[in-house]
């Protein structure tokens, strides 16, 4: 993957479930042997590559430990962190969580999954994977709500996120929906100082696998063009995972060349710091 | 929000300001299209409205035990409902089917308004005390305002958790031709897809009646798929993201296709759709060996059964995103219903709620035609 593609570095998550276990100190044990082992066996061998912090979310003071153990050391440029949490992700439970990431200056990378004991929909479990897999989009929503709601980008000013196989072409309707209800109801949460949206684009990423697209370029161009800025999309592949759409000729192919390069390379280097 | 906890009502000037609604006395009489409102709240103003249609067993209950429900905690908020729609009997807004009309029926050329009433009985845990609210709920409906103005239809109240009790209701209150769907909460105990509740969409079917699903509701869960939240805004903006997981398991469940039914998504906001549909292809594309009896695309089935109104309606920045959303939708336009959630804070105002670049003709459509031809006005 990495030689026969021409990629220059590549950012590891590596899925591994600790946020299902409920044992905290086995958790934090699996957490640490995860890290150690993608720091000596991944980073030092190959240097395209770049690391994520698995972290026992459930109980935020261990993955600040657990951070603040490895962080310093080379190749980790992110925390991962599971979109389905037990608590959303801004609640104050987990402020001491982005002050860690911000002061460590890495990115909190939200991805797909996470095995909380709470249903992954408003309305119960569903039957198939295949709703899950559908749903989570949503998931990915109320999770920006919260942060934003929290207010963790006014506390955390300098901290970066990255959406991980979130899709991205319900974000524009959301960060309509979430302007308007600013409108409306700001005075609840008075310490959030602006537009929902502006905080987005300001502080959030989002990968462009798997693509959740319409069938026609036209309708893409349009959503690419509501997130409000070139700088929204990151290149990810999610190899080895099997996805419905190539990226290339179902999006890349459609973009003006310098957004391309963007969504390629530029963005991720900006937001990464590579 | 009882009536003792009302702030002195404010002098006109300010109440003008603070609401987008002209004063009813100040308004020109109706050069107003007529519109039909696809969610109008009939509100109780205290469950002790109800108690002419139950019984003294569960007058007694009530009395003694309230309605249980699930507790799925608080969200405090500033207020329920818009003050200007308080009746001058001082009962809780929309509770008062002469104001209502006063107020809004009639200045606002409302042709036909779908009601939706708001009682516990699809989230009692005491299932028999559900059936006695929705039977008593319904019955309430048809003398206290089906009866009192030829321009109101209604949902059924349901038990929604006892699914073989709502389906009888369905089936009592099917012979009154002013109902015209079954109304279910957006949050509920199972994905309403699950089998339990196919013995209500047999009976819609049978009675040729459709599926509404309101945003809100509570079964214990938490809001979101990652846990509760903390704040109100929260809990106003996540039915988004309920009724698309109803969506969705309506579709991965086969409902649509082996009932025939149609799905009201209602105060739900509508602008996720297209994403929605996308979505649900690409992943079916993927994933469709996981429920080999969803035999075309989900996209197709949307469009053939999903009805989605309009409040609280997103605000793009630029018009002409919103005209573009509507280029989204495609033929699913025909399927946008205008929605006013009368007397609710956080309604919409039928003059002004569409984008004034959109073609007159297509705001026909949504005020009015696409309801008619659903609903057979």
């Amino acid at each position: 993957m990495l030689d026969g593609t021409g990629v220059e570095a590549a950012i590891a998550s590596c899925l591994y479930a600790v946020d299902s276990v409920h044992h905290p100190d086995v958790a934090a044990a699996l957490a640490g042997a995860v890290n150690d082992w993608l720091s000596s066996e991944w980073l030092q061998p190959e240097p395209r590559l770049r690391g994520s912090v698995v972290v026992p979310i459930r109980i935020p003071a261990l993955a600040v430990a657990e951070i603040d153990r490895v962080a310093g050391r080379p190749g980790f440029v992110q925390v991962l962190i599971p979109a389905r949490t037990e608590h959303p992700l801004g609640s104050r439970l987990f402020h001491p969580l982005w002050e860690c990431i911000e002061r460590h200056g890495l990115v909190a990378g939200i991805h797909f999954g996470g095995s909380p004991v709470t249903p992954p929909t408003p309305t119960g479990w569903p039957s198939y994977f295949i709703e899950v897999y559908a749903d989570m989009a949503g998931v990915f929503a109320t999770q920006l709500t919260s942060m934003i709601v929290e207010g963790v980008f006014d506390a955390f000013p300098k901290l970066r996120v990255a959406f991980l196989e979130s899709g991205f072409t319900w974000l524009p309707a959301h960060l309509w929906r979430m302007d308007k209800e600013w409108k409306n109801l700001r005075r609840l949460v008075p310490w959030v100082k602006r537009p929902p949206s502006e905080y987005v684009r300001e502080h959030v990423r989002l990968a462009i696998q798997p693509l959740d697209a319409p069938p026609e370029p036209g309708p893409l161009l349009d959503v690419v063009a509501q997130l409000g800025g070139d700088h929204m999309l990151l290149y990810a592949s999610d190899y080895p995972h099997l996805h419905a759409a190539d990226p290339e000729p179902a999006l890349l192919a459609h973009l003006p060349r310098a957004l391309q390069v963007k969504v390629r390379s530029e963005n991720a280097r900006g937001l990464y710091r590579l | 929000m009882s009536p003792t906890m009302t702030a002195p009502a404010p002098a006109l000037d300010a109440r003008e300001a603070a609401t987008p609604y002209p004063a009813v006395a100040e308004r020109a009489a109706p050069a107003r299209p007529a519109i039909i409102d696809c969610d109008l709240h009939n509100e109780i103003d205290s469950l002790k409205d109800l108690y002419p249609y139950l019984s003294q067993r569960w007058r007694d209950h009530l009395d003694a035990f309230g309605v249980r429900t699930p507790n799925s905690g608080y969200y405090p908020r500033f207020m329920d409902h818009r003050e200007d729609a308080r009746p001058p009997s001082g009962r809780s807004s929309g509770s008062d089917v002469e104001f209502t009309r006063q107020h809004f029926l009639d200045p606002y050329h409302v042709a036909y308004a779908v009601l939706q009433p708001a009682v516990l009985a699809n989230t009692a845990l005491d299932l028999e005390l559900g059936a006695a609210l929705a039977r008593a709920c319904n019955d309430w409906q048809v003398a206290e305002w089906l009866d009192r103005d030829e321009r109101l239809r209604a949902s059924i109240m349901i038990a929604s958790e006892d699914p073989v009790a709502a389906a009888a209701e369905v089936r009592r209150c099917a012979r009154d031709g002013r109902f015209v769907q079954v109304l279910f909460k957006g949050r509920l105990q199972e994905p309403m897809g699950r089998r339990k509740y196919w013995p209500i969409y047999e009976a819609c079917a049978e009675e040729g009646l459709h599926v509404a699903s309101h945003a809100f509701g509570a079964y214990g869960h938490p809001i979101t798929g990652a846990g509760h939240a903390s704040y109100y805004i929260e809990d106003h903006l996540s039915p988004a993201q309920s009724v698309q997981a109803n969506i969705t398991s309506l579709v991965m469940e086969g409902v649509f296709d082996r009932f025939g039914i149609k799905l009201i998504s209602i105060e739900n906001a509508f602008a996720w759709a297209p994403s929605l549909m996308w979505r649900l292809d690409a992943a079916w594309k993927l994933l469709k060996a996981e429920v080999p009896h969803v035999t075309r695309k989900p996209s197709e089935i949307v469009a053939g059964h999903v009805y989605i109104t309009t409040q609280p309606i997103e605000e793009p920045p630029r018009p002409s995103d919103f005209s573009r959303l509507l280029d989204h939708f495609g033929a699913m336009a025909d399927h946008l219903l205008m929605a006013s959630d009368y007397p609710h804070w956080d309604s919409d105002n039928p003059d002004i709620v569409l984008p004034h670049t959109l073609p007159e003709e297509l705001k026909t459509r949504i005020r009015y035609d696409n309801a008619a031809a659903l609903y057979g006005f």
